[in-house]
């Protein structure tokens, strides 16, 4: 694959990891991924960020078609991760920068990561600027989104945002425009993305979009750190409307029900659940959790404004994918949903207790009371996942009003 | 009053506001917190918080 021109003299040199489905060994990406990494040539000619180690001669090859490494004067680190700093220590030893720069919160993960010993490192904060010839760097500290360390890097005379992880999405793809790439599955990749990595820091992304507003950023380009490059105005309102969209996390008039099932008693209810919420016009989407990554839960959660989880009760408690399930959606602290519980058990009956206090857990309204059955679903107890189903939809609804996605 | 920032994220905690979700008034100042309370953005410690 070669550079990319995105704008004059910038120059995407980054790499395509098609190979990589298991993303940082906590989400899937079935789309594979990109690490984008940029080039500008000026007076000063700076290098933004670099890619996983594996695929660092992967990015030299490139960088080496539109300049010699040792001409690179720069390297700006807007985020410490190893996705994009895995190459670092290879790229300054072929670079030999004169400075390298990051937050002063990058600081810190760049000494837990790499023996620093003689690299020139200059730490920035929001408001410092840096002069490369006919073109200027403004920094922008973005912390927790994602890391302490994150920082944007926005380009006035280019009216380019460099954005790291922020606005990005796993695919791994032959183009480098979002304009180039169905959007249907451009906005669920998004979503995904989001989901499983930004959603705990929405409230950092509002103040974001709010910090961008005030400074009167004029940005007609966002190139982050993963996926596709937005281009254009339409392009640039489209994303950061959408995260605007996410962070807000307004009421979706739609149920994510999820469950772990032995002897499919659990399942049946799961399904009734599901009637229920049919018979009140709300849709709904149903995921088995021996079927689905935890993380393609996660990522349905996007469109949903409640969630129903179902477990049989086992040792007392709820099956291990129910509970690994529920550790990885807290942590990503969703905000403004319904939920709702339901299991079946053979004597004792803790799941749906534990379940409800689950969900409670994550500040949900819990507008039904838990179904529970024993052994085998009888008429009631699928008439009582029934009327679970239907309350929560009725109270969705009600909640979504005129609000509704 | 003396403001207190997270030596870990940079979160910043302003006495006149408080942080209601976390259950402190408006107007509680840094040590009156509770001993177990966390920086709302990244989960730091009371004992990372640094003055401002």
């Amino acid at each position: 694959m070669k550079p990319v021109e995105i704008k004059k003299d910038v120059f995407w040199v980054g790499a395509v990891d098609f190979g990589c489905h298991n993303f940082h060994g906590y989400s899937i990406a079935p789309r594979g991924t990109t690490y984008n990494s940029y080039l500008v040539r000026d007076q000063k000619n700076v290098l933004f960020d670099t890619v996983q180690a594996h695929h660092a001669e992967d990015m030299l090859t490139r960088l080496r078609q539109v300049i010699d490494p040792e001409k690179i004067d720069y390297i700006v680190v807007n985020h410490l991760e190893l996705d994009h700093a895995g190459a670092l220590a290879e790229l300054v030893r072929v670079c030999r920068p004169e400075k390298i720069y990051c937050s002063s919160l990058g600081l810190k993960s760049m000494a837990g990561y790499f023996n620093m010993s003689g690299w020139p490192v200059q730490a920035v904060k929001t408001g410092d600027t840096i002069n490369i010839g006919r073109r200027n760097i403004h920094f922008v500290e973005t912390r927790m989104l994602h890391w302490p360390d994150s920082m944007f890097s926005y380009l006035p005379e280019d009216k380019l945002l460099i954005s790291n992880d922020a606005f990005g999405q796993n695919v791994a793809a032959g183009c480098r425009f979002a304009d180039e790439f169905p959007r249907a599955e451009l906005e669920r990749a998004i979503e995904e993305y989001y989901y499983n990595i930004v959603l705990p820091f929405s409230p950092q992304v509002l103040k974001t979009l709010a910090l961008a507003a005030e400074l009167k950023l004029d940005i007609d380009m966002i190139a982050p750190d993963h996926g596709f490059i937005f281009r254009g105005r339409e392009e640039v309102s489209y994303i950061l409307e959408k995260y605007r969209a996410l962070a807000e996390q307004k009421p979706a008039k739609k149920a994510l029900i999820f469950y772990d099932t032995m002897w499919h008693s659990t399942e049946k209810l799961a399904y009734y659940v599901g009637c229920g919420l049919e018979s009140v016009g709300v849709p709904y989407r149903v995921m088995f959790l021996k079927n689905h990554h935890h993380s393609e839960v996660q990522t349905e959660l996007a469109r949903c404004g409640a969630v129903i989880a179902g477990s049989p009760t086992h040792n007392n408690g709820i099956l291990p994918p129910v509970a690994a399930l529920l550790t990885y959606m807290k942590g990503l602290r969703p905000l403004n949903r319904l939920g709702a519980a339901f299991g079946s058990y053979g004597w004792s009956g803790e799941s749906v207790k534990v379940l409800h206090e689950w969900l409670a857990g994550m500040g949900m309204d819990m507008p039904a009371e838990p179904v529970k059955c024993a052994w085998s679903p009888d008429r009631p107890a699928l008439d009582a996942a029934f009327a679970l189903g239907r309350k929560v939809g009725e109270a969705l609804a009600a909640k979504c009003g005129a609000d509704c996605k | 009053m003396q403001k207190y920032v997270c030596s870990l994220c940079g979160w910043e905690y302003d006495p006149a506001e408080g942080e209601p979700e976390s259950g402190a008034a408006p107007g509680t100042p840094f040590d009156q917190l509770p001993d177990d309370f966390v920086c709302p953005v990244c989960g730091a410690a009371k004992s990372d918080f640094e003055p401002a």
